[in-house]
């Protein structure tokens, strides 16, 4: 059963076709990467998905939850974290849990030991009592991310996570991903990275609005006669743009 | 609705509140503020008007006509003088607001029983005071001219008044504006909280894109608005506290009435303006734009519109008309009700369903027209 399916999922934005015709399905289990230039309609493929942004026409649902009609219980199985930082910078990290905690109603029995795996997992334990907005930016995404696990997700959508991240955190980063994969969590992960793409099960090339390619990273460049997926994304690109302009 | 995550987010709010020391200030010291301001300061009482005297008769009989001004309360005589030249440039540099010139032939007239043209020239630029002022100096007239006709009727057995005013005054006897001004500054304080603080609450977090974060979690609208709501409750709360307080203890305001019917009342307005702030925070979007549409919609309208600065019977037909779409106007009624006039719900029961009608309608909308999307 696809955790994730999409059938013509649309959004336009006036004149703009931010997402075009989206068709994907994604099993339990799977790191899906979602790789494409700035602008080519990542972000918005994941408010989509997240329920917080209606399509202009198609379909989709996340974990058997309709995007549109069931935005609501979809949103308890679910974790996102928004490109932009999205907790708040003037409360401490343990306050910032606590809240998120609170929010989706974690029983106060398991909470004490998630939260110390969960600062555990991230090295943020020595940072518990520090602002948030006083952290830099690797420890930021990680407290994200250990915000958005806080109640044991089903499907995970990260936008973008590791943006501006130094190499040691997001090592850390991918770390805490690798072990989410072996409880069964879905992720849905937005880069524009290739390395990281690279580490996705399989991988969709998004390019203004529309999903180019999905497969996996091996069958891709097999296919496009290419040794990385920088040359073969490239290539792909190339292909579409000259299709267009004949 | 989870009251668990209601009291997630209000103590999240409370938490931004006391780490932000200027709308913490702003919220607890706007009270004091105001009521210190306009308690002593926008006085509307006129006591002491500078008046400027030239005595041209100088006699005992004009002496005696002056001393009546002298031992009025409201006035204050600032010197005498012998030409209008002086009496003019007092005038200009507005040290005086009074001139009363009495002629030289003064007492000659009074005596052969003839009317005295007696001359009082009035700063005018400040047309409320001035019609004020001029009351009073009729009045002493008024006293002066009773006196002379006691003694001489007493000879000639003529009721020289066939109508007299028995004068009694209700509620603020002593004529005090302090009275009238500290009740309504409840209401104005309590809008400008909801003005001020409320209405960047929803815009604030659209701002630092935590809001991104919040809607993609379970929490539901009204867990969201009813949480954000019930902080700046507390602070409103306090605030009526502080403005009893003050005006109790250091202004001597009169709280004649219930102080529970004050308490629910006030709560009600508040539940009303606070709804109202969040309503224009959740469709402004950017704090600046909530904090102008504030002003515009929900403080200047209470200012002017309510019946706190100016009377609304006083006002053209049409702006009487808008004046009952603001809250404001009940609230304020309803304050002076209590704290001067000692009554309650019995009689201000339709300004109290009013407050309930906006309360009501103000969090529901609130509520309702917060979406948990983007866009």
């Amino acid at each position: 059963m696809a955790v994730i399916k999409t059938t013509n999922l649309t959004r336009k934005f006036g004149d703009l076709t931010a997402v075009d015709n989206l068709n994907i399905e994604i099993p339990e289990g799977e790191i899906f990467g979602l790789v494409g230039p700035d602008g080519a309609g990542k972000t918005t493929t994941m408010r989509l998905l997240t329920g917080i942004l209606d399509p202009t026409a198609g379909e989709g649902w996340v974990y058997g939850r309709h995007i549109v009609k069931e935005a609501e219980t979809l949103k308890d199985n679910i974790a996102y974290m928004s490109q932009r930082f999205g907790l708040y910078e003037d409360l401490t990290v343990i306050e910032n849990i606590n809240f998120y905690a609170d929010i989706y109603c974690v029983p106060d029995s398991e909470r004490a030991a998630k939260i110390e795996k969960l600062l555990g997992f991230s090295n943020l334990t020595p940072f518990k009592e520090r602002l948030a907005g006083r952290l830099s930016g690797g420890m930021k995404q990680k407290l994200g991310l250990a915000c958005a696990l806080i109640h044991t997700p089903k499907v995970l959508f990260l936008d973008e996570p590791t943006n501006g991240v130094d190499p040691v955190s997001r090592r850390d980063f991918w770390r805490i991903l690798h072990n989410l994969l072996k409880e069964k969590v879905t992720i849905f992960y937005s880069t524009s990275y290739l390395d990281e793409a690279e580490r996705c099960k399989r991988v969709g090339l998004i390019h203004k609005g529309r999903l180019l390619r999905c497969d996996t990273p091996e069958e891709i460049k097999k296919e496009t006669g290419t040794k990385s997926l920088e040359e073969a994304f490239v290539s792909i690109i190339g292909e579409y743009e000259s299709a267009k302009s004949v | 609705m989870n009251l668990k995550r209601v009291r997630a987010i209000a103590n999240k709010e409370y938490i931004q509140i006391i780490r932000d020391p200027r709308s913490l200030a702003l919220g607890l010291l706007i009270p004091v503020i105001l009521i210190v301001l306009f308690g002593y300061a926008l006085s509307l009482d006129i006591k002491d008007v500078p008046l400027a005297i030239w005595d041209q008769d100088n006699t005992k009989a004009s002496v005696d006509f002056i001393l009546n001004f002298k031992n009025s309360e409201y006035f204050r005589i600032i010197g005498y003088y012998d030409n209008y030249r002086n009496l003019e440039r007092l005038l200009n540099y507005g040290r005086t607001m009074m001139v009363l010139v009495l002629p030289k032939d003064f007492s000659r007239y009074l005596y052969s029983n003839q009317s005295v043209p007696v001359q009082l020239i009035l700063d005018g630029s400040d047309s409320n005071t001035a019609t004020i002022a001029l009351g009073y100096a009729q009045s002493v007239v008024q006293q002066y001219n009773d006196k002379l006709f006691r003694k001489s009727s007493q000879t000639n057995l003529v009721n020289s008044q066939p109508i007299s005013l028995d004068q009694r005054v209700w509620f603020n006897q002593d004529f005090e504006s302090k009275n009238f001004i500290v009740p309504g500054l409840i209401a104005i304080i309590m809008m400008i909280i909801a003005a001020l603080l409320t209405s960047l609450t929803v815009a604030r977090e659209w701002e630092r894109g935590t809001m991104e974060q919040l809607i993609s979690t379970p929490v539901r609208s009204s867990e969201l608005i009813i949480g954000k709501f019930l902080p700046y409750f507390a602070i409103g709360m306090i605030d009526l506290v502080i403005s009893v307080i003050l005006g109790r203890f250091v202004f001597f305001v009169p709280l004649r009435g219930s102080l529970i019917q004050l308490f629910i009342m006030s709560a009600l307005f508040l539940t009303g303006a606070l709804s109202l702030g969040i309503f224009i925070s959740t469709v402004a979007k950017s704090q600046l734009m909530a904090s102008q549409m504030a002003i515009l919609t929900s403080f200047l309208p209470t200012f002017l519109l309510s019946g706190f600065t100016y009377e609304i019977f006083n006002m053209p037909q049409a702006v009487q008309a808008v004046t009952y779409l603001i809250p404001a106007r009940y609230f304020i009624k309803i304050l002076r009700g209590i704290y001067l006039k000692d009554i309650g719900m019995f009689e201000l029961w339709p300004e109290a369903t009013c407050l309930m009608v906006f309360s009501v309608l103000m969090s529901r909308l609130a509520i309702h027209k917060f979406k948990k999307k983007i866009l």
